[in-house]
């Protein structure tokens, strides 16, 4: 089970931290607890800073200004000795081409100037976890995506982290292969290592964050549980309408308690009470729409996604 | 961009040894071209034109030659290793950022690469020695003492090219460097004549270049001639050497960690 307690000292702390590449201000003075255990999201659309944020964590970035500890030690000053606990599963795979399965292991130990023949169980214990096990002597030009996203996990867990770092873990996988890395992770943070992870996959973030913080344009929005943020900031339900918003204010115009969104041709109801909208819409014959309870996407749309709402 | 004096430690062990495992998987193919190489230089040239030549500078062309190539043959392995293999590492590969998130920094790297680089150069002379021996065109055994000096000239030759790589947008801006200086260096600084044949004003120029003081080091050793002024020689190559790896930890720093 999860070791940490309240008493333990953030596993990273970022004190009015800001990166700026020329005129161009990529993280904007933010502030950062993150707790050590668990799992913690930074979300945030393309270009919201969480790569860069990340990377200054990592000491593959170094800030402009503000004050940054990781496992308690100041960054980028004590970055050899933080990496040694922390292992990364980059957003692209980076894993070294001319070796196979298992020497991409063996190699990345030396690294951390591991004993090969100290680990090699571990290893093997590895290859079992990410499902790799039958593909130990096989060239990585030949894995399929998702393998080569398994092997990046079990590579960056060869040195046992405190801290694991993923950067966008299941982008572009398929639906089984997500599914196999979810419940790896889930694993790992009941083992008591602390997640870090960036996203723009909400249903990735509600799934495995008990803590995260959206971030847009370089700034923290918001911070909270998925569940917390998605009853502070919108109603229970949603109700997808395809229709225009003045069809849809006629039809409703009995029912209170609505807000609405037009996103493109589609009108977004946001309510606490969705049966009454329900009974309204089931007299309408031909008119498509979708009832679903609201989510950490309904959150970040209207914290981050503003150009795209047209809100009545 | 971060001018820090840079560190040299232990680690950069690991980033050799990697390369030294991929060269392992290769091995076949690396032995055939160090050795088929200059069997074939040696005897055609050297066998070819020896025969019109006769003596060069006191010595048999025979002789003449592959004490030579022997220094331009660490130059051109090193260089080529520091060029396009580092920058496969860095750029394509991305095998420079997986490190990155190991306890390895770029001081750790470029040491590492510029040890492999040397070592390259070194395996390359050697061959070239080997076969020398055998086709009985080096036949005295001080030649053997150039071993530690192939592997100066190797870091001598690796450091430059590794900042070239850290500048280059991409493989095709190499050619400024080998044709600009890699190119001419092989063909003025007396692997194939000696240097005071050509005109007295180019002299000067050809003397600033490290081929220059390579091969000052490695032809009298291989051909069994008396060396000269050793340590200015030795100077010049190491200052090339740690000049080269300052400027490409400084520069590999800038393109990595930003």
């Amino acid at each position: 089970m999860n070791s940490s307690s309240v008493s333990d000292p953030p596993i990273v702390l970022a004190k009015n931290l800001s990166k700026r590449f020329g005129d161009f201000l990529a993280v904007d003075d933010i502030n950062l607890s993150v707790p050590t255990g668990g799992c913690f999201g930074l979300l945030g659309p393309n270009g919201a800073g969480k790569t860069t944020t990340l990377r200054m964590f990592l000491g593959q970035s170094h800030q402009s200004s503000g004050s940054l500890h990781v496992l308690g030690q100041v960054m980028p000053e004590q970055t050899r000795s933080v990496r040694r606990k922390i292992g990364v599963v980059p957003q692209l795979d980076n894993l070294d081409v001319d070796f196979t399965v298992i020497e991409n292991l063996k190699v990345y130990a030396s690294f951390f100037a591991l004993n090969f023949r100290d680990i090699e169980s571990y290893i093997d214990e590895l290859l079992v976890m990410v499902e790799l096990e039958d593909k130990r002597n096989t060239r990585i030009s030949e894995l399929s995506g998702g393998m080569k996203r398994r092997l990046s996990i079990a590579r960056a867990l060869v040195n046992k982290p405190k801290l694991l770092v993923l950067d966008e873990p299941t982008t572009g996988l398929d639906p089984q292969v997500r599914h196999l890395i979810w419940s790896r992770l889930r694993e790992l943070k009941n083992s008591g290592t602390t997640l870090l992870l960036t996203t723009h996959y909400m249903e990735e973030a509600e799934r495995l964050c008990d803590d995260l913080v959206i971030m847009d344009k370089g700034k923290i929005l918001k911070r909270g549980h998925p569940k917390q943020l998605i009853s502070e900031y919108v109603e229970s339900d949603v109700i997808e309408i395809h229709c225009s918003m003045e069809m849809a204010n006629s039809l409703l115009k009995q029912v209170s308690d609505i807000r609405y969104e037009l996103v493109d041709e589609t009108v977004y109801c946001f309510t606490n009470e969705p049966l009454k909208i329900i009974k309204e819409l089931e007299t309408q014959a031909g008119l498509t729409w979708l009832h679903r309870p609201a989510n950490l996407e309904d959150v970040f749309l209207s914290l981050t996604g503003r150009e795209l709402h047209e809100a009545q | 961009m971060d001018w820090c004096l840079p560190k040299v430690r232990m680690s950069m062990f690991a980033v050799w040894s990697r390369n030294f495992r991929v060269w392992r998987k290769l091995i076949l193919p690396s032995t055939l071209f160090n050795f088929g190489e200059p069997f074939i230089y040696l005897l055609g040239l050297g066998l070819g034109l020896g025969s019109f030549i006769g003596e060069m500078d006191g010595v048999p062309y025979l002789t003449f030659l592959p004490s030579g190539l022997l220094a331009s043959s660490v130059m051109n392995t090193a260089t080529y290793e520091g060029l396009f293999s580092v920058y496969t590492r860095m750029v394509p590969q991305q095998t420079y950022e997986g490190m990155l998130a190991t306890p390895l920094e770029v001081d750790d790297i470029v040491a590492g690469e510029m040890l492999w680089c040397a070592t390259k150069g070194l395996m390359s002379s050697s061959a070239i020695l080997v076969v020398g021996f055998l086709i009985g065109a080096l036949q005295d055994w001080q030649a053997i003492f150039c071993l530690p000096f192939f592997f100066l000239i190797g870091l001598c030759f690796a450091g430059p090219a590794i900042v070239v790589s850290s500048l280059a947008p991409s493989y095709d801006y190499f050619n400024y460097y080998v044709t600009l200086l890699l190119t001419p260096m092989f063909i003025f600084c007396g692997v194939f004549y000696p240097v005071r044949t050509l005109p007295d004003f180019i002299e000067p120029f050809i003397q600033v270049l490290p081929l220059s003081h390579a091969i000052a080091l490695v032809r009298p050793l291989a051909s069994g001639q008396p060396l000269h002024n050793v340590l200015l020689h030795v100077c010049v190559l190491a200052a090339f050497a740690g000049i080269g790896f300052y400027l490409a930890v400084v520069l590999v720093r800038r393109r990595l960690i930003n």
